[in-house]
């Protein structure tokens, strides 16, 4: 997940608060802002303080993604996210607090992908992140550390919530270590030279259930957390940004992602091996083309990609599980769960924004 | 041809311009009035639907608490983690400087788009400074107008916004209210997640409202606003009068005309048509005028108007008007609907008009004994709906229509009175001046009938008016006396305060008498639950309109209770009745008590039994029996005592006072109403007998020629405006009578839920009767120093066309 995305959503938080500014652009805050804290390469983290917020950057969030199988023999996609963004540096007592969140769900089948957006104010309790017993959530949704002392905060999470229309509760395990893109976890973003922190969790076996309109479903399968915060945000030519977490069968993941610039894009990689240690892959190794796009939403999405990484003979092709997986939230994207076969088959799942 | 005829019909004009701008001024003043009463209504309806509409209460529902009361914040945040997607809102009144503001907290993250009305804007970091301190502060352009040089916090300019409410953080707003961690209610956003805890479990002292577009306001306000609209109507139906009396004449003065023009050759459709295009003009052009006058007399009437409907009603009302197209619309339709309504006679005479008809000007001078009476029938007529109505009417608008009847059978009774009147003085004159002024006068009474007429109407609306209000002000101020009757009313800002005032107050005074209440609904509607001690104060002072025997001891025993008059009539309730309050008791109704200016429904019952009913109900006020002499010092030792602001605190005379200060302002837009709709009514008094001096030469000159002096005969034309106009006075004296109690009766009730005692003002017909005389005066005097200044030839000149 990049760091241009959140940048992104966090311009979509702010809009939502002054849509009628949107024409202005954005010209406080396309830059490393005064007084906002920037990532440094070689700081290293300290858990679990580092699994909590840091109100001293701009942007930060908690991000799930859950390829699952139904008893009912369907495939399912659940996304849970927890978005932290600063209007300033630091942190006030009640309502003074400058810091602003935001939470989206997602519940992805073939025939239908539900969506639910929550927002709320730090500094009142009714959205924040806790480190011990650790705890995420944004009004009813959760995302609760359940693991015995001494295994690591994030190793067992209570995934739950909800919207209109659907809920789902899953419990996640995790069966591997963290993993640190990039540096050490400072993950460059831009040719610029733009980075963020940036960890994941890709190794979580799920189990659950999943809530519609037609009934309750109990859920298998596996997720994917990733935890990255910093201060800056898009360049002024970047219009947007294709996102890859993919589980290979084998039981190895690769992350890869591509910023669409006016030229060939930004892209980079880390390939995880099934035991969890991280390879990170130069600039440009990865390869993303689109395939064939679907009218989604009025707009035409490439909804199936071929994903090239040479070095590890990667060779595939993406599918999504439901080309409609329409995020309408504040600014609307595309995001659900894909399967892959070519030179290798597995499950993940795609992000797509800027697609206007 | 047709434009040449259209010239030769315009030519009238230019050789009559009294005419053409009375009929231009009787038109745009009638269209005026009606316009300004428009422009306010329109105003004050916008303003409600404004208020309505804030924070989406029209369109969404909301949980708060029964009582009203604040509760913690942590009900949101317990109701947010238990799934309700809710949005915090503190609402409460703040004072800067003279300005009380409404302040509305938000929290912009959760407010569901539904209630948004404000667009923090993004410049200099829009969101922040709205979140944090000092904040920002959402108004109306006049609101921040009237802030000016206040301590406010920054202001920011948000359209759409009531007059007198502000919108800013929620974070803000518990501050500037001194309401830390506290919320007044709670939106409900359409989609609710699909899975939450129900309210009980997370949220037990909050329920649910459901949204509701019509808010008390609007509902309360109505009887005001059609009061506004009748008199509109009213002075509109003034104003034609004089629209049909000049038409009528310039008609009738171009006969000859429109006969040498059929007889050259215009078809009559083609006659008919240039007149009517020649009214519409003349319908536009001073319909114009009209509107814009309007909004003069609306923008000078609303000052009045807004701090009335904010004394009577709470309901705030920007102090400028907004120009908008339906008023004009619909004044410009409704001059031209009553230019087409009074032209419509003559231009079927036209229509009808035989080729080779008389060209000399009938001059209204053929005494229709016939017409006097078929209008006397339709009075009997209208009489007779009136009673009809009065019988078996129901509602406001059956009251405002026996107003009409009653109005219009008065007007239609006069020409037939003033006949007899003049019948009667000829048969007791003697000698042949004498003689002939009589039976001129009778001769000239068509002529004038429909000036009078409506000098009847403006006379009649104004002593009933001015009876009314009269009337009510003396009850008024006789009630206020009985109901306000301790000496301090005070109220402490928590329930604690309250209890310490209330325990620092009994030593120091003679008693101190709780005002506590809930509110609630009964007979399906919402009403105002008190509860009270037993107390001399009661027995003694309160207004009771009607009661059972010891209807104080069932009271205090919780054996009866009482309901206000409103109620009393709303619900059809009688002494003895049982009523089911909120909750299930149910009790006699042992009396029914006078509760003027008050729209709401009240109840009152044993205080005990309040508390032990609803132990939610609100207990801050108290009222405190002291020595009046005493009342100021303690009032003063106790706000040192507790720290208290000056709103906790009222004396007896400053609620007299600001009630007084309200009901004035109320009337005062009744007042100024009838002063025009009477300066109106003198205009068509004007026109008319200018319009017939200009014709009645023809009949002055035989009686000149037979010796009578000018100034004699000018001197008896004075006279006859003068009795003319006094017989309308004294006419007008029991239709306003009439008029007075139908509103007493029969409107105020229906409009507010009260009946007053009519009294007499006979110091104020004197006024009115002075004022009449002067009027008809003036009117006269215009024709009157005309025909002083007719040259002996002019009159000569009659005899011309006789040789």
């Amino acid at each position: 997940m990049t760091l241009n995305k959140i940048a992104t959503k966090f311009l979509a938080f702010h809009v939502l608060i002054v849509a009628p500014a949107l024409a202005q652009g954005f010209a406080g805050l396309d830059s490393d802002a005064a007084g906002f804290a920037l990532p440094q390469r070689s700081t290293g983290f300290s858990f679990p303080a580092d699994h909590g917020a840091h109100p001293d950057f701009r942007i930060e969030w908690w991000y799930v993604t859950a390829n699952l199988r139904g008893t009912d023999g369907q495939s399912y996609g659940v996304q849970w996210t927890l978005f932290r963004a600063a209007l300033k540096p630091g942190e006030a007592a009640g309502w003074q607090s400058p810091q602003l969140w935001m939470g989206h769900a997602a519940l992805t089948s073939r025939q239908s992908h539900h969506v639910a957006e929550r927002l709320a104010r730090g500094g009142i309790g009714q959205a924040g992140v806790r480190i011990s017993p650790f705890e995420a959530h944004i009004d009813d949704w959760q995302m609760k550390g359940t693991s015995a002392p001494g295994k690591g905060e994030l190793a067992e999470l209570d995934l739950r919530a909800s919207g209109a229309d659907f809920a789902y509760e899953l419990k996640l395990d995790a069966d591997g270590p963290l993993v640190f893109h990039g540096d050490s976890g400072y993950s460059v973003k831009s040719a610029q030279g733009q980075a963020s922190y940036y960890y994941s969790q890709p190794f979580y076996k799920v189990s659950g259930t999943l809530s519609m309109a037609q009934g309750d479903v109990s859920v298998t399968g596996e997720a994917w957390l990733d935890r990255e915060w910093s201060s800056q945000l898009l360049a002024a030519d970047q219009t947007g940004w294709d996102w890859f977490s993919l589980h290979f069968a084998d039981g190895a993941k690769l992350m890869g992602f591509r910023l669409r610039d006016g030229g060939a894009g930004f892209t980079s990689a880390t390939w995880i091996a099934a035991g969890g240690r991280a390879e990170p892959q130069p600039p440009g190794a990865l390869k993303v083309s689109p395939l064939a796009t679907a009218r989604v939403a009025g707009r035409d999405i490439p909804v199936r990609w071929r994903v090239e990484l040479a070095s590890k003979g990667i060779d595939v092709t993406t599918r999504p599980l439901n080309p409609n997986a329409w995020m309408k939230t504040q600014i609307p994207y595309w995001e659900g769960p894909v399967f892959f076969e070519g030179s290798h088959g597995g499950r993940g799942y795609l992000e797509m924004t800027g697609y206007d | 041809m047709l434009s040449q005829a259209f010239v030769a019909l315009l030519s009238h004009w230019r050789r009559k311009p009294l005419q053409l701008a009375m009929l231009l001024l009787g038109l745009a003043l009638a269209t005026a009035l009606w316009s300004a009463v428009q422009a306010i209504n329109g105003e004050a309806r916008a303003s409600y639907a404004r208020a309505a509409a804030v924070m989406g209460q029209d369109r969404l529902p909301s949980l708060e608490r029964e009582d009203g009361a604040l509760f913690s914040q942590q009900a949101y945040i317990d109701l947010r983690r238990a799934g309700w997607t809710v949005s915090p809102i503190l609402e409460g009144s703040k004072r800067f400087g003279g300005e009380r503001l409404r302040v509305i907290g938000i929290d912009p993250l959760t407010l569901p788009a539904e209630a948004n009305q404000i667009a923090v804007s993004s410049a200099g970091g829009g969101m922040l400074d709205f979140v944090t301190a000092p904040g920002l502060l959402y108004v109306s352009a006049s609101t921040a107008a009237n802030l000016k040089d206040q301590q406010t916090p920054p202001l920011r300019i948000a359209d759409n916004l009531p007059q007198g409410a502000a919108i800013t953080d929620i974070g803000q707003a518990q501050s500037l209210l001194g309401a830390h961690g506290m919320l007044s209610r709670l939106l409900v956003s359409p989609p609710q997640s699909r899975v939450q805890v129900p309210l009980a479990q997370v949220a037990p002292g909050l329920s649910l409202r459901e949204p509701s577009a019509e808010t008390d306001l609007s509902r309360l306000t109505d009887s005001f606003h059609m009061n506004l609209t009748a008199f509109g109507l009213l002075a509109f139906a003034v104003g034609f009068f004089i629209v049909h009396a000049s038409i009528g004449l310039a008609f009738e003065q171009r006969r000859p005309m429109f006969r040498t023009l059929r007889a050259m050759g215009l078809p009559a459709a083609s006659l008919v048509a240039i007149l009517g295009l020649e009214l519409f003009t003349l319908a536009l052009v001073s319909g114009l005028v009209g509107v814009a006058l309007g909004y003069l007399v609306a923008a000078l009437l609303l000052p009045n108007v807004a701090s009335s409907l904010l004394g009577l009603y709470g309901a705030e009302l920007p102090g400028t008007l907004s120009l908008r197209p339906s008023v004009w619309l619909a004044g410009l339709a409704i001059a031209i609907f009553g230019t087409l309504l009074s032209s419509m006679q003559g231009l079927w005479q036209v229509w009808r008009m035989p080729l080779l008809d008389s060209a000399r000007p009938r001059a209204w001078a053929v005494a229709s004994e016939r017409v006097t009476l078929l209008q006397a029938l339709a009075a009997s007529a209208l009489l007779l709906i009136a009673a009809l109505l009065h019988g078996f009417g129901t509602g406001l608008a059956a009251g405002f229509a026996l107003l009409g009847a009653l109005l219009l059978a008065a007007a239609l009774m006069l020409p037939l009175l003033l006949m007899l009147m003049l019948k009667l003085g000829s048969r007791l004159s003697r000698g042949p001046v004498a003689q002939w002024f009589w039976a001129d006068t009778r001769q000239q009474l068509p002529g004038l009938s429909l000036a009078l007429m409506a000098l009847l109407v403006a006379l009649a609306t104004n002593i009933g008016v001015g009876t009314m209000v009269s009337s009510f002000r003396l009850t008024f101020i006789g009630w206020l006396d009985q109901r306000l009757a301790s000496e301090l009313y005070v109220s402490g800002r928590n329930l604690d305060e309250a209890k310490a005032m209330h325990d620092w107050l009994v030593p120091r005074s003679g008693a101190v008498l709780p005002i506590w209440n809930i509110e609630g609904k009964v007979l399906g509607q919402p009403v105002l639950i008190y509860g009270i001690v037993d107390h001399a104060t009661y027995r003694d002072n309160w207004p009771l309109l009607e009661s059972l025997p010891g209807l104080w001891d069932d009271i205090a025993s919780q054996q009866a209770l009482l309901v206000n008059e409103q109620l009393a009539r709303r619900g059809k309730l009688k002494l003895g009745d049982s009523l089911v309050l909120p909750g299930g008791r149910q009790l006699p109704v042992a009396g029914i008590f006078s509760d003027y200016g008050n729209p709401k429904g009240q109840v009152i019952i044993a205080n005990d039994l309040l508390t032990a009913l609803y132990p939610e109900a609100s207990r801050l006020r108290y009222g405190v029996r002291v020595d009046p002499a005493k009342a100021a010092a303690l009032a003063e030792e106790l706000r040192m005592a507790f720290d208290l602001p000056a709103e906790n605190i009222v004396d007896q005379a400053g609620i007299k006072a600001y009630s007084l200060k309200i009901f004035e302002r109320t009337f005062a837009v009744t007042a100024a109403l009838n002063v025009l709709t009477l300066g109106v009514a003198a205009l068509a008094m004007l026109a008319s007998l200018v319009t017939l001096s200009g014709m009645r030469i023809a009949q002055l000159a035989p009686v000149w020629a037979m010796g009578l002096t000018r100034p004699h005969l000018a001197g008896l034309e004075l006279l006859r405006s003068l009795a003319l106009a006094a017989l309308t006075f004294a006419a007008s004296i029991p239709a306003g009578l009439g008029l007075a109690w139908v509103l007493l009766a029969v409107v105020n009730v229906e409009a507010f839920g009260w009946r007053l005692p009519l009294f007499l003002f006979p110091s104020g017909w004197l006024i009115l009767g002075g004022l009449t005389f002067l009027a008809s005066a003036l009117a006269a005097l215009l024709p009157t120093i005309r025909l002083l200044r007719l040259a002996p030839a002019g009159l000569l000149r009659v005899f011309v066309h006789d040789a």
